[in-house]
């Protein structure tokens, strides 16, 4: 007989999202396990050795263990039960319950709860899934590869290598590399922009003359055993190599910045409704998902630019999966045209009128002078001004709702309108 | 396509006038660095921050370092480390060649410092993780 454990909430991943999740359902006095996989909490920030993080949160510049280490060690004194080396095989949902199968050090366990907090964080793009053609050989990483071995295994995975893609961890790595010795011979990105933040740009590559190669992309890769070297082409403007462009760039490694995708396995087991325009859950806005008692947060839920609003996040969701009973739901929508990549919460709950809510979005291109018009059957609502919008840098509006404006069946759309960089 | 080469380039065509990106906020202003008898005039900061920072990188750029240094322990084979300040960029080659010197054989944690007052900087080098001292 597998033993049955009952917790009122149990959260799934310990990096940001998942720790801040717990502890603020553990503060509104809900029974809460904290699940992880690996043997140490913290997700992906063990590795984000780099500073920067918590500005918004703590005013300072934490770096990203020490940003972790401000949630980790408010656990001794909470009631969260924390499960490491955890992994989580199967959910079932059952009436008013999730049903957790996991296999951890003790064998397998089965837990109970009421609502579950999915804070599985995201997943790297890989080579396979950009097109990447050429010859099966060793070094080429996505950037959270190389990341791993160079700050937690202490191992340099390159001596020369080129970057691809211009995300943030992309950039981060290129420093960070260079620091360790090895060189950088560039970053070349396909899109006519850097996806990074402008900080990182000017401080991670600029410092360090790193040159930054827009337009451009890696068509194909060369080695034996090992990468021996890069093809490089120019790209169109619909991202699509021009042939006759092609330049051979000797390097050992080829490491990949191109793009992260939240994590859904488990979600999908639970037929949570997902947003193919985030890639992550539909919620409202308690980061409450289209399932009753299944919340998501974090990068799961969209990818985040700063672990602040990750922390946010997983507090909304936590304090929210705390609260029993569940009251019945009368969801609005919330739509965005193209002018705006999307916006978070797709749904607002009706019950909950006039009060304050926070919506995250990014706009579809770098635009200055921007407005962003909230929208109800063609009547303007709110609107408000943004003196620049990048698509790397997310923006949030904090507004909040009539019933008159919540009320009928068609959603409120998001339309932004301002000054697009020429290109 | 701007690469960093051509953006030196029409900057040395230019004369010593210089484009500071602001990295102060999100705005991202581009600033106009104009030298003059006095020092530098700006253009094109929407605050009085944005003068404060490009007169910094043009004269005393400084900046916090992060890194690792090794240890002595299998479970954990680097730690991170870093400034616990701010230290001229032009020290940080130095201040790295500090660190390859360093194998840490104590189990310290958060804070704890690694090196006092690394290259004269009056800025110590510190631990930034528990991986050495926390189970979790």
């Amino acid at each position: 007989m597998v033993p049955m454990t009952r917790y009122d909430v149990a959260v799934i991943g310990a990096g940001p999202a998942g720790l801040a999740a717990a502890l603020a359902a553990d503060k509104e006095g809900a029974s809460v396990l904290l699940i992880e996989r690996e043997a140490r909490l913290g997700g992906i920030l063990k590795q984000c050795i780099h500073d920067g993080f918590g500005l918004v949160r703590f005013g300072e510049k934490l770096s990203g263990p020490e940003y972790a280490e401000r949630f980790i060690s408010q656990l001794p004194g909470s009631g969260v039960a924390v499960s490491t080396l955890s992994f989580v095989s199967g959910i079932e949902r059952v009436g008013e319950s999730c049903y957790i199968t996991l296999i951890t050090r003790e064998g397998i366990k089965r837990v109970q709860t009421h609502s579950l907090v999915l804070a599985t964080g995201c997943r790297e793009r890989t080579s396979r899934q950009i097109g990447v053609h050429g010859h099966h050989c060793a070094g080429v990483f996505t950037a959270g590869s190389a990341q791993y071995y160079t700050n937690i295994l202490g191992k340099l995975p390159t001596r020369r290598c080129v970057i691809l893609g211009s995300g943030d961890i992309g950039l981060i790595m290129a420093r960070r590399l260079t620091l360790e010795g090895a060189e950088v011979v560039g970053v070349y990105e396909a899109k006519p922009t850097p996806s990074g933040l402008t900080r990182n740009i000017s401080q991670c590559l600029n410092d360090f003359d790193i040159p930054l190669h827009t337009s451009k992309t890696v068509t194909r890769v060369f080695g034996d055993q090992r990468l021996a070297a890069v093809e490089i082409s120019d790209v169109d403007e619909r991202m699509r190599p021009i042939p006759g462009t092609e330049t051979i760039v000797e390097c050992d490694a080829l490491i990949l910045s191109v793009g992260l995708i939240p994590e859904n396995e488990l979600a999908e087991t639970l037929h949570v409704p997902i947003d193919p325009k985030t890639k992550g859950a539909i919620v409202d806005e308690n980061n409450h998902s289209l399932i009753d008692g299944v919340f998501a947060c974090g990068n799961a839920l969209h990818v985040n630019d700063l672990v602040d609003y990750v922390s946010e996040s997983g507090e909304t969701a936590g304090r929210a999966a705390a609260k029993r009973p569940v009251t019945e739901r009368d969801l609005a929508g919330i739509a965005c045209n193209s002018s705006l990549l999307y916006v978070v919460p797709q749904r607002v709950d009706k019950n909950a009128a006039n009060a304050e809510r926070t919506f995250y979005f990014r706009s579809s291109c770098d635009m200055d002078d921007a407005t962003l018009t909230v929208l109800k059957d063609g009547q303007t609502l709110h609107t408000k001004y943004y003196a620049h919008l990048r698509p790397p840098e997310m923006e949030h509006l904090r507004l909040t709702l009539t019933i008159d404006a919540l009320d009928g069946s068609s959603p409120l759309l998001f339309h932004l309108e301002g000054t697009k960089h020429a290109q | 396509m701007r690469s960093n080469d051509t953006i030196k380039e029409s900057e040395s065509l230019r004369g010593a006038v210089r484009e500071v990106v602001c990295i102060v906020c999100p705005n991202g202003c581009r600033i106009e660095c104009t030298p003059g008898r006095d020092g530098y005039t700006f253009a094109g900061n929407k605050c009085k921050r944005g003068a404060e920072y490009a007169k910094a990188e043009l004269t005393r750029p400084m900046r916090t370092l992060t890194s690792s240094v090794l240890t002595v322990f299998p479970d954990a084979p680097v730690v991170s480390v870093r400034t616990n300040g701010e230290i001229e960029k032009a020290t940080i080659p130095d201040v790295l060649k500090e660190l390859k010197r360093v194998t840490v054989d104590r189990r310290i944690q958060i804070g704890d410092i690694v090196i006092e007052n690394v290259c004269g900087t009056g800025v110590n080098i510190v631990c930034t993780t528990d991986r050495l001292v926390n189970p979790y």
